[in-house]
This record gives C-alpha cells, structure tokens and sequence, in this order.
C-alpha cells in the first residue's frame, strides 16, 4: 500500500499524458514527440496505406536519416553508400515523409544527425514531454525529465496514426549514486557500473530515475549518456529531474520556446522533479566516489568489470546457467578467465553513437589524442552524433587533433555502432568502442566489443591496448 | 491476424539467457523495408558458417527439431533493441510461441503484436520441460492460450501469465490499432483540453 501522497517524477509525467484508462485495457497515452529513422518505420507507412490512414499529427513526427547513412564521402564531395538497400532505405523515409507531410532532417541537411543527438540539440525534447521513436535508444531524451522510450513498429505504425500508444504503468525504480568520481571517471562509466550490478534484465518493467549528487553533478550530455544506456539494463526508460542546467541547455535552442514562453516554461518544469515524500517501488545507492573507468569484458553490456579488476573466472561461479553463459562469453571474446583486461590489444577504437557522440564526448576525447599518435596497424574511428556537432568539434580545431594523431573524422551518424552503413569491425578483431552494445557481431560479424568511456577508448587508441585512461590524463 | 487457437507442437531448444535481437535478427539485414523472407536469416550468426552452409551443432539445423513451432530458451528473452524484426523473423520460420523464463519488455509486446505468444515459466517447470526435450526431443506441447496453460503428452500442466487485454486481441485476431481508432472522441478532446 502506498502511504505518502508525493509523486515521482515519471508519475507526474504519465499522469499528464492518460487520454483514457479503461478497465481491462492498458492505458491510452498521448505522445508529444515522435521520432522517426529509415529502418523502423517503413513497414508502419506501409501499414498506415493499407488501411487508408494518414498521420494524425505530423507536426509532432520529426525524422531523421542515422543508421544506414554513409560517413564518408568521395573527393568531389559526394556520400559513399556501399551498399545500394541503405540508399533506397534512405529513399523510402524521403518518399513517407513528403507523402505524409513530416519534415525530415535528410542525409546532408544542416540539422542531420543520430536521432538521439539532434532531438536535444534542436530544442526538440523538453522536461515533462512523452517521446517515443523506433529505436530502444530513446531513453537518452529522460535526461531532460521526459518519459521517452524504444517502441516496435507496430507501436510506430499506432502513433502515426492517432498519436496515443497503449501502455500498462510500469514500476519506478530510483537509482542514487552519491559521492562524486574521480577524475577520469565518466557518466559512461556510472552506467556502465549500474549495468553491471542489476544485469541485462535487471530493471525489466521498471522506470529509472537517477539522482543523487553524482548525477546533478554531470553536464546535460552527460545525462544523456546515462539515460541512453537505461534500455541496457532492461529498463523501460530513465529519467533525470529538469533542473537549471537543464534550463540552461535549451535556452536559445531553435525549437525550444522564445522569451517569455520560455519563462512560462521554466515555471511549468521547475515541477517536474520527484517530491521529497515520493515513493518507488525499488531503490538502489551506488558509491559513485569508488568507481574507476570501466569495460565490458563479454557480451552484453552486464558483463563488465573495473579496469583495474580480472574478467570473471566460471570456475568460481556455483550458478550453471551464469558459469555456461560466462565460459561462452570468455570463448567468443577470445578472452582467459580470471586475467586482467589491462594491456589487452586492441585493433579498432570507435568514438561514437547515440551514447558519446556530442561535442563533451568528442572534447574529452581530443584531451587523449591531443599530442599522441594512434598505435601502430589501430584503427580509429571518430564520428560526431550530428552536423551541429561536427561543426563545433571543427570551430574549436578537435577535427585536427584527430586527423594529426592519425584517426579517421567521419560525417555523422550511427556508424559501427551497429554497423548497418559499412563501418565495421572484422571477425576477431577486439574493438574498445563509446558505443551501447557489445552483443556477438553488434559491430562486424565476429568482432568483439569493448563497450568504455570516450577517455578510455582514446586511451586504448594511442597505446594500441586496454588503459587507464587516469595515467594519461594526469601528465 | 488469424484468431490464436490451441495448438500442439514439437520444440526447438535455444536455451541461452539474456538472447538478444542481435542474435535474433543482425543488423545488417534491417536494411529492408518489408518483411519479406526474414525467417531465413533468423538466428543467422550461430545457424550458418561463414560459407552460408548450416551449422550441424545449431538446434535450427538439427533434424530432431525439425517442423518445431515452439522455441525453448532461458531467461531475458529478447533484450536489446526495438526491432520488431526479431518477431517477424521467428514468425516468418513458422514458430508461434516462445518459452522463456522471462521476456525483454519491448520483444515481448512486439511478440503479441505478431501472433508469437511469449510464454513465460517458472524456473522449476521451465528445467522439467527442458529435461523432457532432451530425453525427446520429439515430444509435443499442447499450448492453450484461453486457459494460459501448456501441457505435456503426460498431462503434465503448467501455467503462464498474460496481459488479459493482449490475451483478448490474440484470441479475437484483432490488433491494439483497432482499439485506439475507436478512442478518437477521446484523443480529440484530449487535444482541445491543453489548447
């Protein structure tokens, strides 16, 4: 039984969006951004055709072209698509989103980029909104006090056509990191710790809320890199409190509100924050001040350790189905039980994707590279979330660091996060990558995926091995 | 969809925690816009050498298994993206339910979207069943929606949950599209009541 009267925050937002509550059914509720890319939606415009539908509200649908879109592009200025399905994919959004009335943020456009990097950027997300899109990534959007979550195609198809889902409430589960991390200690590294600590599943049915010193601490992107990875430990979404930094962000933004309906804004999202008497249904503290970077050592984004701690040994597992599912990541990652993951070469190193794609991500980055050299036969790949992104990285000269320590500066886009486009990695190669997954094959069948922080990716590219990134920082 | 009726099938048994729509479908065959012939890359990674030919070891190329229309796996089912390719490929192989000690949120309701039951049990009748398909692999499960039960030639029962409002639109062969349209009245007034 609940017995205090305050709300969270993801209680204030759902109760806010319910258009209707029926017995027996789940709810009905309003969605006020809906985010688009070329490989959910297709089937769902073919959906709404067959049954003669348009979309209710395109003005709330925004798409962007990000997972099958080239990095590069050929001396005369042109994108190499290296395959043509990726072109027509690109193709069939185009034709949907003129036939439909949706503005689309194209492969070349100024405001192009990772879905997840261009909402924000553009002033697109705001505290209290509901946000969905194709994509399970969606959560990055919770850093701003949204509910916003991955949703199928058919849920898609649902929201272009009468801009509600169905949705059973979930649970909340707030997660309080106190302390503050150490230098070189990252908000990737403090999901990366809350990940390994429930596992996988470990928040399934459940909204995340993160808070405590450590998360008012990070900077807007590093919020979001928090949020983004929610969907990796199960969750349904993550979200952080709107607060001054948050106001701050989107202050100015194209399509944040102008003067005094921005103030009026403010005043509506100074509200949205978990009341002092709110109650979850689970909760958890985590030291943040103990952490250290962190890496995964298997195959999925759980099984990770501390850099300075060994892979885990099965022999010492008693449960049979985590000692088979350790012993099978052990042999895909080409890994020794119980040995240090510390000075492990590295073949390829990519700096990107939806999780550490932004100007903080790529700054942190250059301060690695800066002066250093890419290990000899390393592949490095740098690829910014967006264009706005790519624009200021070369306005304040972190293009050149890269290109003069001998990585590669790519156009923007989801890249070999997911390796949909071409970038990716080979069959056996070992990838320290900012991305989100390290499932078997996530960046190039075969490969093998070091999911880590930007600092201790740049880390790995400029000694060509698994590194501290705290013995480079601190020359 | 064709209303969910009862059902008796052979399994298959992939019995991995923590599947992921990775493994289900890779990423490099979403670059379609349909969802043409997405059975055949079902699995792809661990059902197929690098050559293309069929992995002996892998429970979808053993002959015990063949015409199995139910998946035997183990815990988090489904975790990882949003694709609903990954139900469309194991509807597109012929499977039509998925026995998992537990499912990833956005697969399982992307399952009963698709006509794929995810049937989830518990730990205890999960181990009894896959001990029983490893002593038969031929052995047929009787899966009753109407009665959120799937029971063994033995007469062998077990239970499942199910969300009672997906349950209804299995067995009615309806889909949530449907559902929502008639909400019209009430989106439109939601709409005029924020201005």
């Amino acid at each position: 039984m609940r017995l205090s009267q305050g709300k969270t925050l993801f209680e204030k937002v759902w109760e806010t969006h319910l258009v209707a509550e029926e017995p027996g059914a789940p709810a009905v509720v309003y969605i006020d951004l809906h985010l688009v890319h070329e490989v959910t939606s297709p089937q769902a415009f073919t959906g709404l055709a067959a049954r003669g539908l348009k979309v209710r509200r395109p003005e709330r649908t925004k798409a962007t072209m990000d997972h099958s879109t080239p990095t590069r592009k050929s001396s005369d200025g042109r994108f190499v698509f290296v395959d043509e399905q990726n072109r027509a994919q690109l193709e069939v959004l185009r034709a949907n989103c003129e036939a439909h009335g949706i503005e689309l943020f194209a492969l070349g456009d100024a405001r192009n980029g990772i879905v997840h990097v261009v909402g924000p950027e553009l002033g697109l997300t705001h505290p209290g909104m509901t946000i969905v899109c194709g994509d399970s990534h969606t959560s990055t959007h919770g850093a701003f006090g949204a509910l916003a979550f991955g949703i199928g195609t058919s849920q898609v198809e649902h929201v272009l056509a009468t801009q509600c889902l169905l949705h059973a409430r979930p649970k909340t589960f707030r997660v309080t990191f106190e302390g503050a991390p150490g230098p070189g200690v990252s908000a990737k590294d403090l999901i990366l710790a809350l990940i390994a600590r429930i596992g996988v599943g470990g928040a399934t049915g459940h909204v995340l809320e993160y808070a405590g010193p450590a998360i008012e601490a990070l900077d807007m992107e590093g919020r979001m890199t928090v949020c983004n990875m929610s969907i990796e430990a199960g969750a349904k979404a993550g979200m952080i409190a709107a607060d001054d930094k948050t106001f701050a962000y989107l202050e100015g933004r194209e399509r944040a509100p102008k003067g005094a309906d921005f103030a009026a804004a403010v005043d509506r999202w100074r509200g949205l924050v978990s009341d002092a008497d709110a109650s979850f249904d689970r909760e958890l503290t985590i030291d943040a001040a103990s952490l250290v970077p962190r890496l995964t050592w298997g195959t999925n984004p759980g099984m990770g350790v501390g850099i300075d701690e060994p892979v885990p040994d099965p022999a010492t597992l008693s449960d049979v189905q985590a000692k088979e599912a350790t012993q099978k990541a052990l042999a895909y990652m080409g890994l020794e039980a119980g040995k240090p993951l510390l000075g492990r070469e590295v073949d390829v190193v990519f700096i990107g994707s939806c999780t550490n794609s932004r100007i903080s991500d790529l700054r942190a980055a250059a301060q690695i590279f800066e002066g250093r050299k890419v290990a000899s036969g390393l592949r490095a790949l740098v690829v910014p979330g967006s264009h706005e992104v790519k624009k200021q990285a070369e306005a304040e000269g972190l293009d050149r660091v890269f290109v003069e320590a001998g990585a590669e500066w790519r156009e923007p886009g989801c890249s070999m996060c997911i390796a949909m486009n071409g970038d990716e990695i080979g069959p056996g190669q070992v990838a320290v990558s900012t991305s989100n997954r390290n499932f078997e094959g996530r960046q190039g069948k075969g490969g093998r995926t070091l999911l880590a922080s930007p600092y201790t990716a740049a880390a790995a590219a400029v000694t060509g091995k698994v590194t501290d990134p705290r013995t480079l920082l601190s020359r | 969809m064709e209303p969910f009726r009862p059902f008796s099938a052979r399994l298959v048994p992939v019995v991995v925690d923590d599947v992921d729509t990775d493994q289900i479908i890779p990423a490099r065959f979403l670059k379609v816009t349909d969802k043409v012939g997405l059975g055949q890359k079902l699995f792809s990674d661990w059902r197929y050498e690098a050559d293309g030919s069929p992995k002996p070891s892998f429970p979808l190329n053993d002959s015990r298994y063949a015409g199995a229309q139910i998946l035997l796996s183990g815990h988090n089912f489904g975790c990882g993206s949003s694709r609903e390719h990954a139900p469309w490929s194991l509807v597109d192989y012929g499977l039509r339910a998925v026995i998992a000690t537990s499912f990833a949120d956005i697969f399982k309701g992307n399952a009963l979207k698709n006509g794929l039951l995810p049937i989830e049990l518990e730990p205890a009748h999960h181990a009894a069943l896959r001990a029983r398909l490893e002593a038969d692999p031929s052995v047929e499960v009787k899966v009753d929606l109407d009665a959120q039960t799937i029971t063994l030639p033995d007469g062998t029962t077990s239970s499942f949950p199910v969300d009672p409002f997906a349950k209804r639109m299995l067995l009615e062969g309806v889909d949530e599209l449907g559902y929502l349209l008639a909400r019209e009245p009430a989106i439109a007034a939601f709409e005029a009541s924020r201005g």
